[in-house]
């Protein structure tokens, strides 16, 4: 491997995080994940999972990587930043090398074309800094939704862009697979980011749309405890409505997701997730109405609407939003008009 | 005497460095650094408790799963809740799912690399090893990803995603399965067991649970030679001598695995112990997790978690990992697939065991076993289902109280420990498999499982980071994100 080569060469380094962005994306639905890259051009310098080198022979290709020898096109970045304690780092000194891990990424990212933060703990800090975030974790270039975080505000990479933002707790394979393949077909620009510089491709869309529940939701039928099958915004924490990710349109682990494994969107791809100042999986609202109304709808339209078609309610969808399974099935019309 | 620090280990979840000493070639003393700390045990306090099942499985993305299943055990021995027989089974399928995987990923991706090695050239398997696992083009390798992507499609349906389901609730799952959803299901079941079959053991998994000793395995390996990735597995082990290499402390803990409703576990809890080649009970309060040599307070001494103490000490003297170390009444023990069909009784795993120690060898033959055995078991569980029966029992939880949660995740036992004072969480502690097997010295100085087994590792001439140590580590699977949380 050298400069010269071709490809669109991807270094991915783990820091405080789970790892489960990378154990998500060896679900990515292909039947030859390592063909799939191939084709796109795509070669992985290396990952902590699909990676012969270990101890010296990484320590030399990071080397090699921070000095320019090796050329980076994508620095993946999983897991948070952690700064602490006092800013020296020490909560991860990557192994085998007495030096933190947030000194060697901040010198790979100054010699890389892109630099990917993958997940929420990458973009935002995510569920490492939750409670009191004992490490004092960021993300590269925000810390929650405040511009900044490792890399600060005004960085810029190689190629001009601000670090990408493909959050999700853990990221979907799809988003990470398919701004790769952008990238390295050099079809993605500053346009192609939303106002939290994540990919508008899946940043565009909403957890709601096509959530399976959008019947119940549509009469506010909704579900009261877990494994009720109703729309889970009024009582059970659902912010679907809100959040911006395609869930349930490109589905999770081949038919699923959030609402429809019977929970609700706790906003995983958003900045502060993990704080969200209730509890996750109860609805907070004021005299009975939530707080966190659908996106773009304003506050008076919800309450007629909603109390328009509470009464308007089907006994169907009344009756099997409360229960686990289909207590009234969908009656049998004729669709002809004659 | 030379000193050799080794890492970053890649093929192990999270970041691992290990300080060797090395004598005459071998290496004489071992110490282990968990070099990472997030904290999960601070974050938690304060809580809801019901809450901690969002933060749990997001300690570790290959085990989110086993994460949730001892967290909602914990909450529902506070709520004196239990799971109906549906939601018992389903989570039995979601968390076998999750380690089966971890087996196969374990076997094809991390582990078996390694004989690829240019250290191997002259080897008259190497060529072999490389076609089949090279990392990026090894062609099993390959399979067994596109095996794994379909095998987790189960827990799209049943759990929503992975990793990190919401769906395991202390009362049982909160997604019902029609019987339609169960035709696909076990559909899917047989797929995955036809790549074991077909690729892995290339024999039916029931002739392979048949295998009762070691002179029964050697006979049927002799019969079909290199047939198989198992068999592969077993011509490089005896060649590249994984039998003898890296012993474990002889002392194996099980919490048991997949407890049925209203019955026992399938796999029993209890401590085996080899020199005596019994089954003991398991003694909950006997735990304690000493901090000596972590960069942890170590006020009052060594601790059970229920009173655990979680508070960073980068500065202490004689400290040299984030991990604490955790004792059964005052012993290293070693945890993983070996100790659960210790304790399970599985004939092969015993006598192999006896002939061999816990060794890489053994502890890599326990996984593969465990798979042959499982996933028949799946489609059992699977079966019993009762299509309109409820999945999850609903209950507030307490505002005061206690509650333990014991579990197996693939690499072995996983506790947690709530204790809960006006509606929020006190104290959360944590035990991980590999907080066992990766923990350091403890007060007295005696070195934790995996430092132990790495003691008289040969050293080759000029290597840097010794294949046979890369060997040791990888044969506990370990998770260091999960080790220190
Ligand atoms: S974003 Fe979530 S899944 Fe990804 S590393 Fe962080 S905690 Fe794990
Ligand atoms: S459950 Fe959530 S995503 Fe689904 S319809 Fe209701 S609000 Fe929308």
């Amino acid at each position: 491997m050298d400069i010269t080569m071709p490809n669109f060469n991807v270094l991915w380094l783990q820091s405080g995080g789970c790892g489960g962005c990378s154990m998500s994306l060896l679900c990515a639905d292909t039947a030859d994940f390592h063909g799939q890259l191939r084709d796109a051009g795509i070669n992985l310098l290396w990952h902590p999972s699909l990676s012969l080198e270990s101890g010296s022979e990484l320590i030399d290709l990071l080397e090699r990587a921070a000095d320019g020898r090796l050329r980076v096109d994508a620095l993946c970045i999983e897991g948070s930043l952690l700064r602490g304690p006092n800013n020296t780092g020490r909560f991860h000194v990557l192994a085998g090398t007495g030096i933190p891990m947030i000194d060697w990424v901040r010198r790979l990212a100054a010699t890389a074309r892109q630099v990917v933060a993958i997940g929420s703990c990458a973009a935002w800090g995510g569920i490492t800094a939750g409670g009191s975030n004992p490490t004092d974790a960021c993300g590269l270039q925000y810390d929650d939704d405040r511009p900044g975080g490792l890399l600060g505000a005004s960085f810029r990479s190689g190629s001009g862009l601000p670090v990408i933002n493909v959050a999700g707790c853990p990221t979907h394979p799809g988003w990470v697979i398919d701004s790769l393949m952008a990238l390295a077909a050099g079809q993605f620009s500053a346009a192609d980011l939303d106002p939290l510089n994540r990919p508008r491709f899946y940043a565009d869309q909403l957890v709601h749309h096509g959530c399976t529940r959008n019947e119940y939701y549509e009469f506010k039928a909704s579900a009261e405890k877990p494994s009720d099958l109703g729309c889970m915004m009024e009582h059970m924490g659902c912010k679907g409505t809100q959040v911006h990710a395609d869930c349930n349109t490109r589905l999770w682990n081949g038919e699923g997701s959030c609402t429809r494994g019977g929970y609700a969107c706790i906003a995983c791809t958003e900045p502060g997730f993990q704080e969200p100042g209730h509890p996750f999986h109860e609805t907070p609202k004021i005299a009975g109405i939530p707080i966190g109304l659908p996106t773009d709808m304003p506050k008076a339209w919800f309450v007629a609407l909603a109390s328009l078609s509470k009464s308007a309610t089907p006994k169907r969808v009344k009756a099997n939003a409360t229960a686990d399974h289909l207590q009234v099935a969908p009656a049998v019309r004729k669709t002809r008009l004659r | 005497m030379t000193r050799l620090l080794v890492g970053p280990f890649n093929r192990v979840e999270g970041d691992l460095e290990v300080t060797l000493d090395i004598e005459d070639g071998r290496v004489s003393s071992a110490r282990v650094n968990s070099p990472m700390y997030r904290g999960f045990e601070q974050i938690l306090q304060g809580k809801r408790p019901h809450d901690a099942l969002v933060y749990v499985p997001r300690i570790c993305g290959i085990c989110s799963v086993s994460q949730s299943v001892a967290s909602a055990r914990a909450l529902a021995d506070m709520g004196g809740l239990s799971i109906p027989p549906n939601g018992q089974h389903v989570t039995n399928v979601i968390l076998a799912t999750e380690n089966m995987a971890d087996h196969l990923t374990h076997f094809y991706l991390f582990f078996m690399p390694d004989f690829t090695r240019a250290v191997y050239a002259g080897r008259p398997w190497h060529a072999d090893a490389q076609r089949r696992f090279d990392p990026a083009t090894g062609e099993q390798a390959r399979q067994a990803i596109a095996a794994r992507q379909r095998w987790f499609t189960m827990l799209g349906l049943l759990a929503g995603k992975w990793p990190h389901t919401q769906s395991i609730e202390p009362g049982g799952s909160t997604r019902a399965v029609d019987s339609a959803e169960r035709t696909r299901l076990l559909a899917r079941m047989r797929e995955f067991r036809r790549f074991l079959e077909q690729q892995l053991f290339a024999a039916p998994l029931e002739q392979v649970l048949s295998l009762a000793s070691a002179d029964a395995l050697w006979d049927w390996d002799a019969r079909a030679p290199l047939r198989g990735d198992f068999r592969m597995f077993l011509a490089i082990a005896r060649d590249a001598g994984l039998m003898g290499l890296g012993k474990g402390p002889g002392r194996y803990l099980s919490y048991g695995a997949y407890p049925q409703p209203g019955a026992a576990f399938v796999f029993p809890r209890g401590v085996w112990r080899a020199e005596s080649s019994s089954l003991g009970p398991l003694d909950e309060s006997g735990i304690r997790e000493d901090a000596t040599h972590a960069w942890l307070a170590d006020d009052g001494g060594p601790r059970h978690p229920r009173d655990g103490l979680t508070v960073p000490a980068g500065d202490k003297p004689g400290a040299y990992t984030w991990n604490k170390a955790p004792r059964l009444a005052g012993e290293v023990v070693e945890t993983g697939a070996i100790a659960r069909q210790l304790a399970a009784g599985h004939p092969l795993v015993r006598d192999m065991v006896e002939r061999h120690g816990g060794t890489v060898f053994t502890r890599v033959l326990a996984r593969l076993l465990e798979l042959a055995r499982v996933v028949p078991m799946m489609e059992q569980w699977m079966l019993a289902l009762e299509p309109g029966e409820p999945y999850c029992a609903s209950g507030a939880l307490p505002d005061e109280g206690t509650g333990i949660g014991l579990s197996e995740a693939a690499r072995g036992s996983l506790g947690h420990w709530i204790s809960v004072r006006r509606g929020h969480i006190e104290n959360y502690q944590i035990v991980a498999p590999t907080t066992w097997n990766f923990s350091p010295r403890d007060a007295a100085g005696t070195p934790g499982a995996l430092e132990s087994a790495l003691e008289g590792a040969p050293v080759l001439q000029g290597e840097t980071t010794p294949v046979s140590v890369q060997h040791i580590v990888r044969s506990f699977d370990p998770c260091m994100v999960c080790t220190v949380h």
